[in-house]
């Protein structure tokens, strides 16, 4: 039988390790939506003395590649520090599974930005962020990117759908040209609070829709 | 190949039958001169004469209406050269406007877009939440500008069949020509062409056990076609190049090899296989319409699981179906046509097409769904989306 994907990815598909989530988790992540095609969540347990990734499960809601990469993900950050996790790139994780189709990088990513997440969020929650920048309209912009617009399978910010941003004494406002009762709006607002609220001087996010 | 692979993708492509295989051979090996031949030489007689049973067979299974019956390279050059040919010829004289569904194929619906862009208006008809024509909508759209309708007959995913006898009617008292793509219901489903105002009909071998590559497409009495592939004088002066005889040939056998009861079995099959999926796994919703639907299709959406992930498990346990699923797609877009009918993304990614042939049996469903429970279950425990009640 031929398959699109390599041994080692389809091995990782059949049997994906470190799958579930975590009570209580350290540090804790979600990128993508199920509006909008694959999804992954990451869940971290952290050694406080020596910062290292004791525990490390991952979800997955998505095609081979996605469950593959979550999968050998999770075995290249076990053990390591926060540090040094943080530094694992999407091509280390190709690599490791023998390569990728092309096509399927969009869905590949998404692991890969979940770690980091998981990661920047345990760091969020523990104060561990060493150089404190203030939130700025592009940081804040820049989360976004990472919030899908369902209708079109591309992020917010790509799609034009974010027409205001302002962040001004720990609130950070955000207004979306979309209706209120739009079937996604919920959604997106849930999105758009989990991905700003981590941030260490953001006290509150409003959503605003403008249709 | 692997010998033992389980083929529930009959939509895509089928396999051929050795019957069909056995009446094309001769005119690979022994009358292999093309139809044009016929004033140089008897072989090209013999040619001709094939091709013209070969087409006799193929009207007379549409109900021998008046018209031509064009063979074409398979359904989307007909689908093409009904489109584009009838704009092209029209668009000049009497409007710009033409309509067509939201969950037409990709040679229908790519077509409208491509015209689209060299200035013709196009409007896209919605589709209720099982897959059928607004009515009201269509005639609301036709104006004095409209040149054409395209409305499928079948759909390609979901299965649903539409009113093309409604249509015709509704088109033909505005004086509006009226294609219709029946790749999916042509020897599937019975309907006469001779009590149907439809004006232009794709049909393909592809679906039914007969080769690839050949197709056609019916054209009624006076309908204005501009010729689309220029060359020779072929296929009555409207699709230029060397006939495909065996290709002619190989369809007509499949068309003659179609029964009644065996689209009767295949309903059987596909009931069977939608029952017990619905008995045995949970979370599950039927895509398409409960009974306006052609007897070898059914489409289901497994929700809270990626639809690529289950053909790529499935695939490696024998058994090949297809997803509405955007990760399947080269385009990385889900399902127009769920989308069509008012689902989201997670029910189109989620969505998985079965379409059966003559090849299938009752005890390869059986097994089929065997590993599809394991398989949605599985990936339902890896699946952040699943919430409380399926872990």
């Amino acid at each position: 039988m031929k398959f699109p994907y390599s041994e080692k990815v389809l091995e990782h598909f059949r049997n994906p390790r470190n799958v579930g989530s975590i009570e209580n988790p350290d540090g804790k992540s979600t990128e993508g939506s199920p509006a909008c095609g694959d999804m992954v969540s990451v869940y971290i347990k952290v050694d406080e003395d020596t910062k290292k990734i004791k525990d490390i499960k991952f979800e997955s809601y998505g095609c081979a590649s996605n469950i593959a990469t979550g999968s050998i993900i999770t075995e290249l950050a076990k053990g390591k520090t926060l540090e040094e996790a943080k530094n694992i790139s999407w091509k280390q994780a190709s690599d490791a599974l023998g390569g990728l189709p092309k096509i399927k990088t969009h869905c590949s990513v998404l692991a890969v930005d979940g770690l980091r997440a998981a990661i920047a969020n345990y760091e969020e929650k523990h104060g561990l962020i060493k150089e404190k920048i203030p939130t700025t309209k592009e940081i804040v912009l820049k989360r976004l990117k990472h919030v899908m617009n369902p209708l079109a399978g591309l992020d917010l910010v790509r799609t034009n759908l974010i027409t205001g941003v302002k962040v001004e004494n720990g609130t950070a406002e955000v207004t979306v040209n979309l209706p209120e009762e739009h079937q996604f709006a919920n959604n997106i607002r849930e999105e758009i609070v989990e991905k700003l609220e981590s941030l260490w001087d953001i006290d509150e996010v409003i959503v605003n829709f403008s249709v | 190949m692997d010998k033992k692979t389980i083929y529930f993708d009959n939509a895509a492509s089928s396999r051929m039958d050795e019957r069909v295989l056995e009446a094309m051979k001769p005119y690979f090996f022994d009358v292999y001169a093309v139809a044009t031949s016929e004033f140089g030489y008897s072989l090209g007689i013999e040619a001709r004469e094939a091709l013209d049973l070969a087409r006799a067979k193929i009207l007379s299974a549409l109900g021998n209406p008046e018209g031509k019956l064009i063979f074409t390279s398979g359904s989307t050059e007909s689908s093409n050269i009904a489109i584009k040919g009838v704009v092209r010829n029209l668009s000049g004289k009497k409007g710009k406007h033409i309509i067509v569904s939201k969950i037409e194929d990709f040679p229908v619906l790519n077509s409208a877009k491509s015209l689209e862009r060299n200035g013709i208006k196009v409007t896209y008809l919605d589709v209720d939440k099982y897959g059928l024509v607004d009515l009201n909508q269509l005639k609301d759209s036709i104006s004095k500008e409209t040149i054409l309708v395209s409305i499928q007959h079948a759909n390609q995913e979901i299965g649903t069949i539409q009113d093309i006898k409604t249509i015709g009617e509704i088109c033909d008292r505005n004086n509006v020509i009226f294609h219709s793509d029946a790749t999916h219901s042509f020897m599937r489903i019975p309907f006469d062409l001779s009590k149907l105002s439809v004006d232009l009909l794709t049909v393909s071998a592809h679906t039914f056990h007969g080769p690839k590559g050949i197709g056609a497409l019916f054209v009624r009495e006076g309908v204005p076609v501009a010729k689309w592939i220029d060359g020779g004088f072929q296929e009555f002066d409207l699709r230029a190049g060397v006939e495909n005889i065996p290709g002619a040939v190989g369809f007509a056998k499949a068309v003659e090899l179609v029964t009644k009861e065996e689209n009767e079995t295949l309903r059987n099959l596909r009931d069977y296989l939608v029952e017990k999926i619905q008995n045995e796994i949970p979370y599950t919703t039927p895509n398409g319409h409960p009974e306006k639907r052609i007897p070898h299709n059914a489409n289901i959406t497994f929700h809270y699981v990626e639809g690529e992930s289950i053909t790529l498990h499935l695939d490696m346990k024998g058994f090949a179906v297809s997803t509405g699923s955007a990760c399947f797609s080269k385009s990385l877009e889900a399902s127009h046509v769920i989308l069509g009918i008012g689902g989201d993304h997670e029910r189109a990614h989620g969505s998985v097409r079965f379409t059966f042939g003559r090849f299938n049996k009752k005890e390869d469903v059986d097994k089929m769904v065997e590993a599809l429970k394991e398989i949605v279950r599985q990936l339902r425990v890896i699946s952040p989306l699943k919430g409380e009640k399926v872990r």
